[in-house]
């Protein structure tokens, strides 16, 4: 860890309208290196067009996103996610016809994977099982070998991370990983996402669930009809007159 | 395994044998009589290719079975494609064409010997569908199948119309093979080849990659992967099969013409492999094997043989989606009885 921290990842002036709705609108924000950056704001605010728009799944109509000075808008997505800078999807997309580490076969046969592989770069089967043991499948249960259709949600968010992983990631766009999970399978999310930020791995999360998100993240900006409408650590961000009406309403606790 | 039946006296009952393991295609196996178990239907499978031309009666039915050959290798390049990759792609009849015309002309212009033609005709055939159809690939499920059962009708015009390579007369003669003997024992074991080729191509890394293609491809995407590159490589793969099968075709039957690019080439390959078993690699095979020579059968009946293709079609799709060979596995891995509730 430096003490100057660079930005890593910077939107600029990011604008998409899908018809009349403006999806994105003027949107700006710097991310630094290993920070964990949060992206909050109501449903239909431009949070997972964000997401498709920094990894290349949408094209803005304006606007640039740069990743350590290389200009991803207008790169391919498969290009954006060969730089490092890769993402979950909010709606799990797993191979379902096969077993789980053979899900994680794809990433690591992707050509990045492969320029970072070492020794056991041969053996990507043992490779995937240990990326899926690292997110939280027990290998001693033959979890990591069932297949992806027969998997409960929480695994399918945790395999997700670990497609992401697979390609030894610098950036991961995590697009909701709590949604949709227990508390209790949130509560073992959250040691999870800790770790990966002491790998050094810079994190975007987009989430609803704030408690959770606040207790990992460094930073947040608060997204309201496609416009930023404040950037801030969590606890300023709550003080802001703006969010609180915009998103939180007039009362808070947290 | 248990399935109900409609009346509660009695059901079926579904016992797997000792040997089929826990998962899917992993064994644990303890004795020569568990290999033989497992061995069994594949040496028989192969067996049973290599005494088909020992013991049809004569020349004719040989030919019929390099025939069945032919749309047996269509069958299992169009297996691939749509199960394993999640391309449905209807080019049987281009692949032949485009395969056949290459090694007919270089036969017919150049002189070349058989052993040259094919090798050329396979390998650029391959690259000349291949690059054809890349600008197709955008086009998802249903949209690049009618693409690529387009492209024969396409090229068959412009042969006619621009009288490319003697248009409607074709190119004749074509050397041919010494015998038929060797001509059917080629394709007997270029089809155990691709089979046995492609299943081990499927269950490598590669293979793991198209099957993600097929399950969802922006994962696939999102996993740094470029999706058309890796289509690509499975169109040349099953291309390769298809125009090795049209430069059979070629010099099989010693003339190479527009009927090269017919209609059956690309539906044929279908109806074997809904027949044997889509997904299996020996299902379609299978199915080529039984429908070609059926339809040798019934070539008394004229047009009429079309409403056999139909008939079978419907059966197949209605009563057995799963096809022969897909049942066969069940039936051969599973003790059924009737047991009383």
């Amino acid at each position: 860890m430096g003490e100057q921290k660079e930005a890593i990842i910077k939107v600029r002036n990011l604008s998409k309208s899908f018809g009349g709705v403006k999806a994105l609108n003027n949107v700006s924000f710097d991310l630094l290196e290993g920070e964990v950056f949060g992206i909050i704001g109501p449903n239909g605010s431009g949070k997972t067009t964000l997401v498709n728009t920094i990894t290349g799944f949408v094209k803005p109509e304006s606007g640039e996103v740069f990743f350590k000075n290389i200009k991803l808008t207008g790169l391919p997505h498969y290009k954006i996610a060969d730089l490092g800078v890769t993402r979950t999807f909010q709606v799990v997309r797993p191979f379902l016809s096969l077993r789980s580490f053979k899900n994680l076969i794809v990433p690591l046969w992707s050509s990045r994977a492969r320029r970072f592989a070492g020794s056991r770069g041969g053996d990507r089967d043992a490779v995937a099982i240990d990326l899926l043991e690292e997110v939280g499948f027990e290998r001693d249960a033959y979890v990591p070998y069932k297949l992806a259709s027969a998997l409960p949600l929480g695994y399918l968010k945790r395999l997700e991370l670990a497609r992401c992983l697979a390609l030894r990631p610098e950036v991961i766009i995590c697009d909701e990983v709590f949604s949709g999970l227990s508390m209790s399978e949130i509560a073992s999310m959250v040691p999870l996402i800790e770790r990966l930020r002491t790998r050094g791995v810079t994190l975007i999360m987009v989430e609803h669930r704030l408690r959770e998100l606040f207790s990992v993240a460094d930073k947040v900006i608060v997204m309201n009809f496609g416009e930023k409408l404040a950037e801030g650590v969590p606890e300023q961000v709550m003080q802001d007159e703006k969010v609180r009406r915009a998103y939180l309403g007039e009362e808070i606790k947290l | 395994m248990a399935k109900q039946i409609s009346t509660f006296e009695r059901r079926k009952e579904r016992l797997d044998r000792g040997i089929k393991a826990r998962t899917e295609g992993l064994y644990a196996i303890s004795s020569w009589r568990e290999v033989s178990y497992l061995l069994a239907p594949r040496a028989g499978f192969i067996i049973i290719l290599f005494l088909l031309p020992l013991v049809v009666p004569g020349l004719y039915w040989q030919r019929v079975l390099a025939l069945a050959g032919v749309y047996a290798l269509l069958a299992l390049s169009f297996d691939f494609l749509a199960e394993r990759v999640g391309l449905v792609c209807i080019g049987g009849a281009f692949m032949i064409g485009v395969g056949g015309y290459i090694s007919g002309a270089l036969n017919y212009y150049l002189m070349l010997p058989v052993f040259l033609t094919i090798p050329i005709g396979t390998l650029g055939g391959a690259l000349i569908c291949t690059l054809l159809w890349v600008p197709c690939l955008p086009l998802r499920g249903i949209y690049f199948a009618v693409v690529t059962f387009m492209f024969p009708f396409l090229t068959q015009s412009i042969i006619l119309a621009g009288n490319l390579f003697e248009g409607t007369e074709g190119l004749s003669p074509i050397k041919g093979f010494p015998n038929t003997w060797i001509a059917v024992y080629l394709i007997v074991i270029l089809i155990l080849l691709s089979i046995f080729g492609l299943r081990r191509l499927c269950g490598e890394d590669i293979g793991v990659v198209f099957a993600g293609v097929k399950d969802n491809d922006q994962a696939v995407f999102a996993s740094g992967i470029n999706v058309t590159r890796v289509k690509i490589y499975a169109l040349y793969i099953a291309s390769l099969i298809g125009c090795f099968a049209g430069t059979f075709v070629a010099h099989f039957s010693g003339f190479v013409g527009v009927s090269l690019f017919a209609v059956d080439f690309s539906i044929m390959p279908i109806a074997a492999c809904i027949m044997g078993g889509p997904g299996t690699m020996a299902g379609p095979v299978l199915g080529a094997f039984i429908l070609a020579p059926l339809s040798e059968l019934l070539r008394g009946f004229g047009q009429l043989r079309v409403v056999l293709y139909c008939l079978v079609l419907v059966g197949f799709i209605l009563f057995k989606p799963e096809g022969l060979l897909s049942w066969a596995t069940r039936k051969y891995h599973q003790i059924e009885h009737w047991v009383k509730v």
